[in-house]
């Protein structure tokens, strides 16, 4: 049985569609939106971020997330243009969750499909990558000995940074 | 009126997620408003507003302190992100 497809975008115009929810998502779902319509991928990169345990005498025990509305999305969005104009993808589904958030539960979800592994890859990296450096949004891990701000780390200004070298 | 934002660690350092400020022509400029809103509860929000590393968005777009604002612009205030 061949199964009704959805005329779907045309392959020069890639889709793409950021959320940010308190909700999980469910990563088959996403999946199925980055294929929905079009025939022509050959290829899925994602990318997801848990919540992380730590080990140690005070581990996180769980995080809150909080974020400037209207700002975030615009941003991430506007990371999203920058990929879809450095590489040849077709579709791009970011989800990034605020609120609280337990230990092991999933954060972010960044998919990108295209023809190749390549930019698929890469743009995935990419969009990762900035959305940690310029996305305005903030973690507060909850210890057992009380609640803390995360700070900035270079790190991640660096591996964002990295890009603007590198013209692959 | 600037319709002013904090977020995060400066929101709640300031206790204060928003306000309004009336605009005159002595607040055309980001650095301005800062310096403003610094001198405010005799100076304890420059031990916050004042930090080197706080980041300013006018229209929820980043700036440097020399940017613009005008009447009726929203101005944000908040520390380096965490997201991702």
């Amino acid at each position: 049985m061949i199964a009704a497809v959805d005329a779907g975008p045309t392959l020069e115009t890639p889709r793409f569609l950021v959320t940010i929810q308190e909700a999980d998502f469910d990563i088959a779902k996403l999946q199925n939106w980055l294929l929905a319509g079009a025939a022509a991928e050959g290829a899925t990169a994602t990318f997801t971020g848990y919540v992380r345990a730590e080990k140690g005498t005070d581990p996180i025990q769980a995080m809150h997330l909080e974020h400037y509305p209207g700002m975030t999305e615009h941003c991430i969005g506007t990371i999203v243009e920058q990929a879809l104009r450095r590489w040849p993808v077709n579709a791009v589904r970011v989800v990034h969750r605020v609120g609280h958030l337990q230990l092991g539960e999933q954060i972010v979800w960044v998919g990108v499909s295209a023809a190749h592994r390549a930019a698929a890859f890469s743009a995935c990296e990419f969009i990762m990558d900035y959305l940690k450096a310029e996305a305005p949004l903030w973690k507060k891990v909850i210890r057992k000995s009380g609640e803390h701000w995360v700070e900035a780390k270079n790190s991640d200004s660096e591996r964002a940074n990295r890009w603007q070298d590198d013209a692959s | 009126m600037l319709h002013v934002v904090f977020f995060a660690r400066v929101k709640e350092q300031l206790d204060c997620a928003s306000l309004e400020l009336a605009w005159d022509d002595t607040l055309t400029t980001v650095d301005a408003v800062q310096q403003l809103l610094c001198a405010r509860d005799g100076g304890r929000w420059g031990e916050v507003l004042g930090e080197s590393n706080i980041i300013r968005a006018v229209n929820q777009t980043v700036v440097a302190g020399d940017a613009g604002v005008q009447d009726n612009d929203e101005v944000a205030f908040f520390p380096p992100v965490t997201g991702g």
